[in-house]
């Protein structure tokens, strides 16, 4: 996986073999998931050791020190997985001395630049539109989520959003090298430019600069409108999409909700599941471990242990696939242990 | 029971009064005059069909055509001709075709001078299934209201330096007050059940913060209207999996946009989707939201529809129900019968056979 800038390609192997990993469970079926992950890792022998941190805005247990501390575990292990972290909406009339939430907080200081969510349609269930096969490419350290605001005069708010061409850059450069890595052969990039035109023009201007840089790359531009309305009537026309922060999580949701599946995605190095922390279902043993699982196989990928990574995928698909064991928001009556079991049991070891 | 629906009828009655109330309507049971702009392209052509589906419809409308293209006023502003302005102003009511925006032509975009000439605040759009245009979506029936002065849409960008460009975005106490009170009388006005506020104040605290309070402040005052709120993400993830759940959704200008023509793209785009416009002084412009689809335009291939539904909005806002459901009723029923259809709704019949189909059926009803 290319990486931000001062990453290196895989993280050192320690002296037996074993991976450390930070994980941050989250809020909501966030720990329930990562039990999940945790009991199929330990089924399937995969030589990695886990490092918790229980982050929460909501349950008071964060505070500056406990962020610092779990990013410098981050920076250490050079890999995460974490669920969602929710942000209490509560702090909005008390205007917290930051006024950035958690997750935001940690892209920028660990310079997580890029967001990227692959939407594929799972075999075995059907949805409206299926085979489906999407990457979005998020920037996320830029934008409108740069949480400068102020209130200059009383009753007025102004929010800046944030647009520079050497982040624009990176991320369309990131792009093109993800598209040209994994063999895909058009990358479009999603913009406002007719209303903002300096700032989303900016950003547009930089994604043509990097694309003449490869020629073998479709590249296309479209506006983030009209990519809504023809994610929902034609989403095959896209192939890799590319945008700034706002509209990457627009689409991210939507193209999820395409797929009804909330998907696996990875932030540079850091392995993120459902970002939904689904509070209805906490402690009920209904929630879906598949996108945890399979943000958690991918992980495994990136550490290069390829054998255990297609060990769990498989499993998980096949589970899918097989359609008896299936978790209420795919249509079935399975408890989130009964789904994890079956995947358990259907380790090729 | 008897209370009950006799309250609500009160109710019904005086919200729409009270909507009606600062109006000077030049009508009771009269003739209402419209202002008609026809626009570019397609314009003229949908328009003419609009005017002779109402006329076969014998709806109580007089058309006043206007041209709105912009010229230069005294101390170098653009801004819409004189006669256009005092038309609209009188009538307090328009209907819109599609606008050609000329690149490079100096002037700004003519909805957006048109916006801000008749402040206009908020954009409407219903989206409802159509039987008879099959999408992956049957049971869509929602309203988004967005706010459409300020927001991520000011205008107001600045290059810091090279390489880094700054787009503010305005969020004020009046807009959004506006725009919340605005959603609830329209809820209350067309017996629809719940508003659900769509923002992102986890990230955006102090902006979508002031939105956010501000609805709750006014949902305060309607107790009968159910009062939600939902990220903006959840809501497209939601969106595209069971839209059935919502029902009116009122937001700040740029997520509205683009949930609005995500809404549209769930009944089947742009050419079936109607729009309204209504602004400060009682103005409202009704208008379809398509382009001018230059390469069809005088061969009598477009397909009128979304002005038309626009047209039928109008007919409701004021008052005019029975003509509403009439031309409306006869407009799907064209379309489910699926033999006249033009080519964008799946057939190939000519725009003024599409039309008379309608014309007919409009006078069967009768």
């Amino acid at each position: 996986m290319t990486s931000s800038q001062n990453v290196s390609e895989t993280p050192p192997a320690r002296a037996d073999s074993t991976f450390k990993v930070t994980m941050v469970p989250g809020d909501g079926v966030g720990p329930e998931l990562m039990t999940a992950v945790k009991e199929v890792f330990k089924a399937a022998d995969v030589p990695v050791e886990f490092e918790e941190f229980h982050l929460s805005e909501v349950q008071n247990m964060a505070s500056e020190e406990k962020l610092e501390e779990v990013l410098s575990s981050m920076k250490n292990n050079r890999v995460a997985i974490k669920g969602n972290i929710l942000t209490c909406v509560m702090l909005l009339f008390d205007h917290k001395q930051y006024l950035q939430s958690y997750e935001a907080e940690s892209s920028i200081k660990l310079d997580l630049f890029a967001n990227v969510v692959h939407v594929n349609s799972l075999p075995g269930y059907s949805t409206r539109h299926n085979n489906l096969d999407l990457v979005i490419i998020r920037e996320q350290t830029e934008g409108e989520y740069s949480s400068l605001e102020h209130e200059s005069v009383s009753g007025v708010v102004a929010c800046l959003k944030i647009i520079t061409r050497e982040k624009s850059r990176r991320i369309a450069k990131f792009a093109f090298d993800y598209a040209t890595k994994k063999g895909r052969s058009k990358v479009t990039a999603v913009h406002k430019a007719n209303i903002m035109k300096l700032g989303d023009g900016l950003f547009l201007q930089s994604c043509a600069e990097v694309a003449e840089l490869y020629p073998k790359i479709k590249y296309e531009s479209i506006i983030i409108d009209n990519c809504c309305m023809q994610l929902v009537q034609n989403p095959y026309q896209f192939d890799v999409l590319v945008m700034p922060n706002l509209y990457g999580n627009i689409i991210d949701n939507l193209a999820a909700g395409l797929v009804a599946e909330p998907v696996y995605r990875l932030r540079i190095n850091c392995f993120e599941g459902a970002r939904h922390p689904f509070a209805q279902a906490v402690g009920r043993n209904i929630a879906n471990p598949t996108a945890m699982l399979l943000t958690a196989s991918n992980m495994l990928r990136h550490l290069n242990l390829e054998y255990h990574s297609n060990m769990v995928s498989e499993a998980v698909k096949k589970v899918i696939k097989q359609g008896k064991v299936r978790t209420s928001d795919l249509g079935g009556y399975a408890t989130s242990d009964e789904f994890t079991r079956a995947v358990i049991s259907n380790l090729a070891i | 029971m008897a209370g009950n629906a006799w309250r609500s009828t009160v109710s019904h009655v005086m919200g729409a009064i009270k909507t009606r109330s600062p109006l000077p309507r030049t009508f009771s049971r009269g003739i209402q005059t419209v202002t008609l702009i026809p626009g570019d392209g397609i314009g003229p052509e949908i328009s003419t069909a609009v005017m002779k589906i109402f006329e076969a419809a014998k709806a109580p409308i007089q058309w006043e055509e206007r041209n709105v293209t912009a010229i230069k006023g005294p101390g170098g502003r653009w801004m819409i001709p004189p006669e256009a302005k005092e038309s609209m102003n009188k009538n307090k009511i328009g209907l819109k075709g599609p606008l050609k925006t000329p690149i490079a032509a100096g002037h700004p975009s003519m909805n957006l001078l048109l916006r801000k000439t008749f402040d206009l605040y908020a954009n409407v759009r219903p989206c409802v299934s159509i039987e008879g245009y099959k999408t992956p979506y049957t049971d869509v029936d929602l309203v988004t209201i967005r706010e459409n002065t300020e927001g991520e849409y000011s205008g107001i960008e600045h290059l810091i330096v090279d390489g880094v460009v700054q787009s503010i975005k305005l969020i004020t106490e009046e807009a959004s007050r506006r725009i919340a009170k605005y959603a609830f009388e329209y809820a209350r006005n067309n017996q629809r059940t719940s508003v659900t506020a769509v923002h992102k104040a986890n990230i955006m605290r102090m902006s979508d913060g002031l939105f956010l309070r501000k609805c709750r402040e006014v949902a305060e005052n309607y107790k009968d209207v159910k009062f939600t709120e939902m990220y903006l993400d959840t809501v497209c993830l939601n969106m595209v999996q069971d839209p059935s759940h919502f029902d009116i959704l009122v937001m700040p200008n740029l997520y509205g946009d683009i949930l609005s023509d995500l809404c549209a793209g769930l009944i089947g785009g742009l050419g079936v989707t109607p729009s309204g416009n209504i602004g400060a002084n009682g103005v409202a412009i009704f208008e379809s939201v398509h382009g001018t689809a230059p390469d069809i335009a005088g061969k009598d291939l477009a397909n009128p529809t979304a002005l038309l539904l626009s047209a039928v909005m109008m007919l409701r806002h004021m008052g005019l129900h029975g003509h509403a459901k009439k031309i409306e009723t006869a407009c799907f029923d064209t379309i489910r019968d699926e033999k006249v259809l033009t080519k964008d709704l799946g057939g190939n019949a000519k725009c003024s056979e599409f039309t008379a189909d309608i014309c007919r059926r409009v006078q069967d009803m009768d």
